[in-house]
């Protein structure tokens, strides 16, 4: 999306400039691109409106008009309103200032994860700010939904408060801080049930249990995922039940993350922490350029990195690299790395992450390159012999015919793997001259000539 | 009309209104005084938006406004009804029922979807209507992987009078499955709902487990899993038409129930779903409890959508 938007506003300044001088339509014909991208990430209506009124004055501002790559320009100044509208680089932290117990109080929607963040978050502060948490769930709608956060709390390895039946929201509140007072807690979370922005009784109740907790840090838990109703749920809980900050869940998953922008702009709240994955670990601070990034369909690199971190094993990665410096890339080490990529989510998984995919990634649909693929050719090379591996000359047509066989493939699939496997090695050295910095530099296409060269058809 | 009918009707507006009563006013806003011209038709576009239609559908749907009616002096009303007369004719084609066939016993149904979507609750209310109907409904407790998930169904199957297999956190969900179809056609059972951990359709390894399932399911019956319903929350963007897809691509969804639509999310991404994939549209939920999971109807959903009493 980021190639295509700037390609977008490109062709636009292209198409215009063969008329002659550039005219405010024009600006307004790129302008409109940028909505176009924006909304289609789920940035909601009334904030994109605001944004694109804000980049509109600062790229006339900038002179962009007499720029030579317009277009890269004006993404530019669209990537950095959005990394300075998101909060900036650094996230902020909790606020844990106020005289203990300090409540953080959770709040949101049925389903945006409240429970898993309380946990995960109870986890941080006792880990990383050395304090001793008590959790305590609120949410006597859900059936088990204290069971769950109990059995959370275990895991996370702090105190729950134990579960007394038939109590209301604001006793439970109550006697929380209590214990949190009595036994000498640094931290009460409190979690509550999810709620409609609209159910009258169900927001009073909230806002009595904000009366009676005084927390000091209300977090408003919301879905990556969320469309254009962010702006109405963003505003209710502001309005009602006051919040101070954010937490994006589910930024693992693939959804642009327009709601970030449109809750952040919204409510002027800071986005705190945003949930990157199921286990209790997967809480991190809020990254306003990863976000950015992904609103923009830029890909969220360092997001594919730390997945890579995760699930590739570090001895093999180094012992591949030492052999890629030498120039040994055998076809032991593509089966390797095709394993790895199935590890890290599959094809759709790791495309979705990388800057500059999506022209490879159509070409890649039409080439019919998908995760069985993948499959077949892992079941391709270990039917060949160790030294057909390490030395792939050695395949003449009668190896060819045996390895079909034995795979259960067929020859001119194993042509496509070797013709891969020769442009794969010849990308490897490409890589090694461009270095680190080129590769963030040109994304993707510079070591894929033609698109999906790489992967040869 | 009958009683009982305009009674869930009723509901369906009183949920829906919330989600519409803003796109009415601003519709109204919109046409109260003015021709339909360009101006009109943009801002016709960007209320089309943020129901979360999508930049492509509500730029055709006022397209086609543009054709038929472009500078006519038109009636909010008028211009109402037209849009929903759109937004009905896709969803029209999506507007099935789920039904029980009495030749397939279990019936055996696959509730899925990302994370906090509301697959369990979907799986008590449709316990409590399966046995309220007076059909016997076993509850396979699949998502092994939320704490307390087990209990949260147990709950709700207490209040349907449905027995649940259930199997420590943890537990293979593909085995539990097994063994609750094998009880379940022991047990001469009419439905089979067998619940599943929540799961981002992008992780590959958890999509490849729910594969697992399904293959295992087929081995007592080629057919089985019967109906595969992908529970959508109707707040979320355009992210859904990934959901969609990838669930379907994977696990060969059936049909689509959407979630929470008594919130003010309006759920219009349902019509550019309906439009790209066509897959079935059986439950719309309106509210808490069981009789607000009700089934999907086109024209009722378009019109309470733009306002519009049937």
């Amino acid at each position: 999306m980021f190639e295509s938007l700037s390609n977008r506003l490109n062709d636009v300044f292209d198409r215009l400039r063969r008329h002659g001088a550039l005219s405010e339509d024009d600006v307004n014909a790129a302008l409109r691109e940028i909505r176009v991208a924006l909304l289609e990430a789920d940035v909601a209506l009334p904030v994109v409106k605001d944004f694109v009124n804000a980049v509109r004055e600062t790229a006339v501002g900038q002179e962009v008009l007499r720029s030579v790559t317009p277009g890269q320009m004006v993404v530019k100044i669209v990537h950095d309103h959005l990394v300075e509208t998101l909060g900036g680089v650094a996230a902020q932290p909790l606020n844990l200032n106020a005289v203990p117990p300090v409540v953080v109080m959770m709040v949101g929607l049925q389903g945006s994860g409240k429970t898993t963040t309380a946990a995960k978050l109870g986890r941080i502060v006792r880990l990383r700010e050395r304090k001793k948490v008590l959790l305590a769930s609120l949410d006597v709608q859900r059936p088990a939904a204290q069971e769950q956060l109990a059995v959370l709390a275990r895991q996370a390895e702090v105190t729950s408060l134990p579960i007394v039946a038939g109590e209301r929201p604001v006793a439970i509140a109550r006697r929380a801080l209590d214990m949190g007072r009595r036994e000498a807690y640094d931290v009460v979370i409190l979690d509550t049930a999810g709620r409609l922005h609209i159910d009258e009784p169900l927001m009073q109740e909230v806002a009595a249990v904000r009366d009676a907790a005084q927390p000091t840090e209300t977090l408003l838990v919301a879905d990556a995922m969320t469309g254009q109703d962010a702006v109405n749920v963003a505003k209710a809980f502001a309005e009602r039940v006051g919040i101070t900050g954010i937490v994006l869940t589910r930024v693992d998953g693939d959804a642009r993350g327009g709601a970030a922008l449109s809750m952040r702009q919204i409510t002027g709240r800071p986005i705190k922490f945003m949930g990157t994955g199921e286990k209790l670990d997967a809480l991190e601070p809020f990254h306003a350029e990863r976000v950015a990034g992904r609103i923009l369909g830029m890909g969220d690199v360092v997001g594919l990195v730390e997945k890579a971190a995760e699930t590739v094993d570090q001895e093999e990665a180094e012992k591949l690299a030492r052999k890629l410096q030498k120039g040994g890339f055998d076809l032991d080490d593509l089966a390797q790395q095709l394993k790895q990529l199935r590890k890290m989510g599959g094809m759709g998984g790791v495309m979705g992450m990388l800057p500059g995919i999506n022209k490879v990634k159509k070409q890649l649909e039409e080439a019919k390159i998908d995760d069985g693929m993948i499959k077949r050719q892992e079941a391709i090379i270990s039917s060949m012999t160790k030294s057909e591996r390490r030395n792939p000359k050695l395949l003449n047509a009668s190896r060819r015919l045996r390895i079909a066989a034995g795979s259960g493939t067929s020859v001119p699939e194993i042509n496509r793997l070797l013709k891969q496997y020769q442009d794969m090695a010849g990308m490897m050295k490409k890589m090694n001259k461009l270095g680190k910095k080129g590769l963030m530099r040109h994304g993707l296409s510079a070591i894929l000539p033609g698109g999906g060269g790489g992967f040869g058809r | 009309m009958s009683e009982e009918r305009r009674g869930w009707f009723q509901r369906l507006r009183a949920g829906l209104g919330r989600s519409s009563s803003r796109l009415t006013d601003g519709i109204a806003g919109i046409f109260a005084k003015r021709r339909l011209d360009e101006a009109a038709l943009a801002e016709l576009e960007e209320l089309l938006i943020a129901a979360d239609l999508g930049t492509e559908l509500a730029e055709e749907v006022t397209g086609r406004l543009r054709r038929t009616r472009f500078n006519q002096e038109v009636a909010p009303e008028e211009i109402r009804a037209a849009l929903a007369e759109e937004m009905a004719k896709s969803l029209a084609l999506v507007e099935r029922p789920l039904r029980l066939d009495p030749a397939t016993r279990p019936l055996v149904v696959l509730v899925v979807g990302v994370n906090g979507s509301g697959k369990t609750t979907t799986i008590g209310k449709l316990a409590k209507q399966y046995r309220d109907d007076g059909k016997t409904v076993l509850i396979a407790a699949g998502d092994t992987f939320r704490a307390a998930a087990v209990e949260q169904l147990r709950v709700w199957g207490e209040r349907a009078g449905a027995a649940v297999v259930a199997r420590e956190t943890g537990a293979d969900a593909a085995g539990l499955a097994f063994d609750a179809y094998e009880r379940a056609r022991r047990e001469g059972a009419d439905v089979l709902l067998i619940d599943t951990a929540g799961r981002l359709h992008n992780r590959a390894d958890l999509m490849a487990e729910l594969q697992k399932i399904v293959r295992v399911l087929k081995k007592v019956d080629p057919k089985a899993p019967h109906a595969v319903l992908l529970v959508l929350d109707a707040t979320v963007g355009q992210n859904a038409h990934r959901q969609a897809e990838i669930f379907r691509d994977m696990v060969g969804v059936t049909g689509i129930v959407m979630t929470k639509l008594d919130g003010t999310a309006r759920g219009g991404v349902l019509v550019s779903l309906a439009e790209k994939y066509g897959i079935p549209v059986h439950y719309i939920g309106v509210g808490e409890s069981a009789e607000d999971l009700r089934p999907f109807e086109a024209e009722a959903f378009a019109r309470s959508l733009v306002g519009l009493e049937r």
